[in-house]
């Protein structure tokens, strides 16, 4: 599928955009109008230059902003979920559990158990390192985990 | 200074629109512009770093074939190069003076431990980092 440089270079912009304010509201009509493309357009078109559509995108800008907030700092995790574009907690704590396999307690806890050792690295460079990867869809993350449960068995096999 | 490394070169979409970005935007000087046929070696400096160039090459004949060519332009259009990082004395006053002259920027001034930082891209898509360091004396592990 190829698609044109200009057209790529504005979907772009809209990727920019929500990664410099990822806790605002990013309805499709508002990106399309970034990239200067039709709302019918823009999901797919999004999410063939870039592997993933477009509020998925956001999702993971979100809960790296999280991470690095609970890492960071010593704000509530109920501050974190409303700074980081949440509306309720509720669907905060699950997508975050969803997308890094744990609760923000937890994460918070574990990150601050070990000194970081990467001053060397700019922030802003090292925090794209630690983005989650979401390729797959929330729900669809949920499920594979049900099916992980009972893989380990037939790995053991071929070990 | 006899060796090191001398030119590092981005690709862009246009070479005359980098030139003006780079030159009439960042302030970079022109190192060397020369055309062969269809072919531009054209590289630029930073004022206060004469001993690198950086150079502004376009992707096509007759180095790419015409497919190639179009890959590198999707890649740069699309954001995914390496990251650049530009070293600024005053973080917050060159992004007034940049975004004041039209620089497309992707993160304001942000401060991070002391450390002061933005973003922007070039017209390709090409995305740098602008970096004010700490003025806290800090030990760098790989000295």
């Amino acid at each position: 599928m190829t698609q044109s440089p200009e057209l790529l270079r504005r979907l772009l912009r809209a990727k920019d955009r929500m990664d410099g304010a990822s806790h605002e509201e990013w309805p499709i009509h508002r990106l399309a109008q970034v990239s200067a493309v039709s709302a019918s357009h823009f999901a797919r078109s999004f999410k063939d230059a870039f592997g993933v559509p477009p509020h998925r995108y956001l999702l993971t800008r979100r809960i790296e902003r999280a991470v690095a907030l609970l890492r960071d700092t010593d704000l509530s995790v109920t501050e974190i979920a409303f700074q980081t574009g949440w509306r309720s907690l509720g669907t905060f704590g699950r997508v975050f559990h969803d997308i890094t396999g744990e609760n923000p307690r937890s994460l918070r806890a574990r990150e601050r158990s070990f000194p970081h050792k990467r001053e060397h690295v700019p922030e802003c460079i090292m925090r794209a390192a630690h983005r989650p990867d979401l390729k797959i869809a929330v729900s669809e993350k949920r499920r594979e985990k049900v099916i992980e449960r009972i893989e380990p068995q037939s790995t053991e096999v071929l070990l | 200074m006899t060796q090191g490394i001398d030119v590092v070169g981005l690709y862009v979409r246009d070479q005359d629109e980098a030139l003006a970005f780079y030159g009439g935007q960042l302030g970079f000087s022109v190192h060397t512009d020369v055309r062969n046929g269809d072919y531009r070696w054209l590289t630029v400096q930073h004022p206060e770093q004469p001993s690198f160039q950086l150079g502004l090459f376009k992707p096509g004949p007759p180095v790419h074939d015409a497919a190639t060519a179009q890959t590198l332009h999707e890649v740069v259009a699309k954001g995914a190069m390496p990251p650049l990082v530009l070293a600024v004395d005053d973080c917050r006053a060159a992004y007034e003076r940049l975004s004041g002259s039209g620089v497309e920027f992707t993160q304001k001034p942000v401060d991070r431990y002391g450390a002061v930082d933005a973003g922007f891209r070039d017209p390709s898509g090409n995305g740098w980092k602008m970096i004010e360091a700490s003025t806290k004396p800090e030990s760098q592990g790989s000295k």
